[in-house]
């Protein structure tokens, strides 16, 4: 059963109500227990839980400990293209927005690679507006297979592909792709969306798609600011969880990004705190201990500091989100603004003072290829 | 205890260390020392002999065996690939064989185990498998020519303990390789107990690395391993059911 058919039987009313009536008592009898399922996330993402943070905050580094050790993995994205056929109301690259649209040449992402090796990056995330035209797969397999010859491990976040396109990639050395559902909200995606991206099932199943192929690792992930975020991640928990059993040999990843600025200024349906936002990472860690969780430069450096070691295990650094940012086009349009500006070096020293190891490589290349 | 030989080298230590999850290279090196283990695993995919590497960079290459090890591979030629590559980049012909589809329990395969050691036994590698608490398994490893077998105590890092203690007797009960004692051993007394029970060695990284004090723990594990190995050298007495007094109750009657 794909998870649209599990999706359409979940009642997202039933899990706002939880979220919303649940008692102090109701989260301390959660609490008390050692080991945490999905079920229990609608409590510890309760309003009222908030009270019970700074508990939560010392379950959650206990076990990202346990599982993943004293480490931080490093990775960098790189825009090769801002070019998109979608007009999502809340982003820059949104087709209806007037600005000069670039696309990397290859050697031109390759220029760009290099500026991030040469900060010791070893993963990469390539990233890009929706739009295969201009980005077509051929393109992608193209520079995957340059840049696999320098870095650890390529992701792509990218526009949705059918399986046998994933399978290319994968052929060709993807090692994950992230694709965020933005919103679990059926309604207010279709409001949000226009073009091909507003299929929300066909989205939904990417990562089922993506997993067929045979890629190693699976972002998920919603827009904090589209819709109620306390109902949207306890969806995030669900569709994990799904693809941790279905897809076990996948390792699934999660973001959190929040709305930032961006060409259009779309106002958000709600704004989440930092205490929120640090309250869902803590919840997330307890019911799913194996998933990755990582924190972008959309967050502010004092926030990405604090949150180090608490429950999230990959930080990006030194992110340019425009396409060209790092040396080729450094003026061209940006995704969002970003928040945190430190250099790869300085967001490793700073994990070093708080008494962890970044960590530069988890993967490699032979892996896949001799 | 009879001496532990692993391909033809005499190893002194009974602890082996794995060099994940530490806060730093210089806690791990300082963790190396005092541990006085010999042979210490690296990850490959964490590591990189081609570059600079802060872990490799803190290890001291004539003091220690290392051990490269293919954490990650998910299937036999992931492994075998990494195996080589290690060897290429290295010249180190040791590998300990992990290949563990599962990222979240990181439980190894027992096919892909069996077909990756056989093939990297036959391209020459000194082999070392991470593995289930399989009698049977542990049996065809040796038979395809592995240099120990490795059963695991506990998944890894669950500090659990020896949740597979009665298989772990049977595999050293059978064996004719050494029997290192890999994963879930979470206090130096369940490293003092694989010993107890036969094992020629364990392997320990996430109870040392994770440790408040993970340099004072490295100790703590030395003498747990060296304790467990005096007391059998020792000649301990046999369990008995009932007391047994010391001095026998009837001597007056004499």
């Amino acid at each position: 059963m794909s998870f649209s058919e599990i999706y359409k039987k979940i009642d997202q009313n039933k899990i706002k109500k939880i979220i919303y009536s649940a008692t102090e008592n109701d989260v301390e009898r959660i609490l008390k227990k050692s080991r945490w399922s999905v079920d229990d996330f609608p409590y510890l993402v309760s309003p009222v839980a908030e009270k019970f943070i700074e508990q939560m905050a010392k379950i959650s580094r206990k076990i990202t400990f346990l599982r993943f050790g004293k480490t931080i993995k490093l990775y960098a994205p790189l825009y090769v293209s801002n070019s998109c056929v979608n007009a999502c109301k809340y982003c820059g690259f949104n087709v209806n927005n007037k600005f000069p649209r670039i696309t990397l040449s290859i050697d031109e992402v390759l220029k760009e690679a290099d500026e991030i090796f040469s900060h010791g990056i070893g993963h990469i995330l390539l990233v890009s507006g929706e739009d295969k035209k201009a980005v077509p797969v051929e393109y992608f397999e193209e520079i995957v297979k340059r840049l696999r010859e320098k870095f650890y491990a390529v992701s792509i976040e990218v526009y949705p592909m059918e399986t046998e396109e994933y399978e290319r990639l994968s052929k060709a050395g993807v090692t994950g792709i992230a694709v965020y559902q933005e919103t679990y909200n059926l309604e207010r995606y279709r409001e949000l969306h226009k073009g091909p991206k507003a299929d929300f099932f066909y989205r939904l199943e990417t990562p089922e798609r993506a997993a067929k192929a045979g890629f190693r690792e699976l972002g998920l992930g919603t827009l904090f600011g589209l819709s109620d975020f306390r109902v949207d991640l306890s969806m995030v928990a669900i569709h994990a969880r799904y693809l941790m059993k279905h897809y076990w040999k996948s390792q699934v990843a999660i973001s959190f990004p929040r709305l930032r600025d961006a060409e259009g200024h779309f106002k958000p349906y709600e704004i989440v705190n930092d205490k929120q936002l640090a309250q869902v990472i803590f919840a997330l860690r307890m019911v799913l201990n194996d998933v990755d969780i990582v924190l972008s430069t959309r967050e502010n450096p004092e926030f990405r500091d604090g949150m180090v070691g608490l429950g999230v295990t990959r930080i990006s650094a030194g992110s340019k989100t425009n396409p060209g940012g790092y040396s080729v086009h450094t003026d061209a349009l940006k995704q969002f603004e970003i928040a945190d500006e430190r250099s790869p070096e300085e967001i490793a020293r700073m994990i070093e003072e708080k008494g962890l190891e970044p960590v530069w490589k988890d993967f490699d290349k032979s892996f896949l290829f001799d | 205890m009879k001496p532990l030989i692993i391909a033809g080298k005499e190893i002194k230590s009974r602890l082996f260390i794995g060099t994940g999850k530490f806060p730093s290279p210089k806690v791990m090196a300082e963790a190396l020392e005092v541990s006085g283990a010999e042979i210490v695993t690296v990850a490959l995919r964490r590591v990189s002999f081609n570059s600079p590497d802060p872990t490799l960079s803190a290890i001291d290459f004539d003091k220690y065996i290392v051990l490269p090890n293919t954490s990650g591979a998910k299937d036999a030629e992931e492994a075998v690939r990494l195996a080589r590559l290690a060897r290429a980049a290295s010249g180190i012909n040791w590998v300990k064989l992990e290949v563990t589809p599962d990222p979240v329990y990181l439980l190894p395969d027992p096919f892909e185990t069996l077909k990756a050691a056989e093939m990297l036994v036959k391209e020459g590698f000194v082999v070392l498998p991470y593995m289930h608490a399989d009698p049977v398994l542990a049996k065809r490893l040796e038979d395809v020519g592995c240099a120990t077998v490795m059963p695991l105590a506990a998944p890894i890092g669950s500090a659990r303990g020896l949740k597979t203690e009665e298989f772990i007797r049977i595999i050293v009960e059978q064996a004719n390789v050494p029997v290192v004692v890999d994963a879930g051993l979470g206090l130096p007394s369940h490293a003092a107990r694989a010993i107890e029970l036969g094992a020629d060695a364990v392997l320990v990284n996430t109870a040392i690395a994770l440790a408040e004090d993970p340099v004072k723990m490295a100790r703590a594990f030395k003498l747990a391993v060296e304790s467990a190995v005096l007391g059998i050298e020792a000649g301990p007495i046999e369990e008995q059911e009932k007391a047994s007094a010391s001095s026998p109750l009837t001597g007056f009657l004499d």
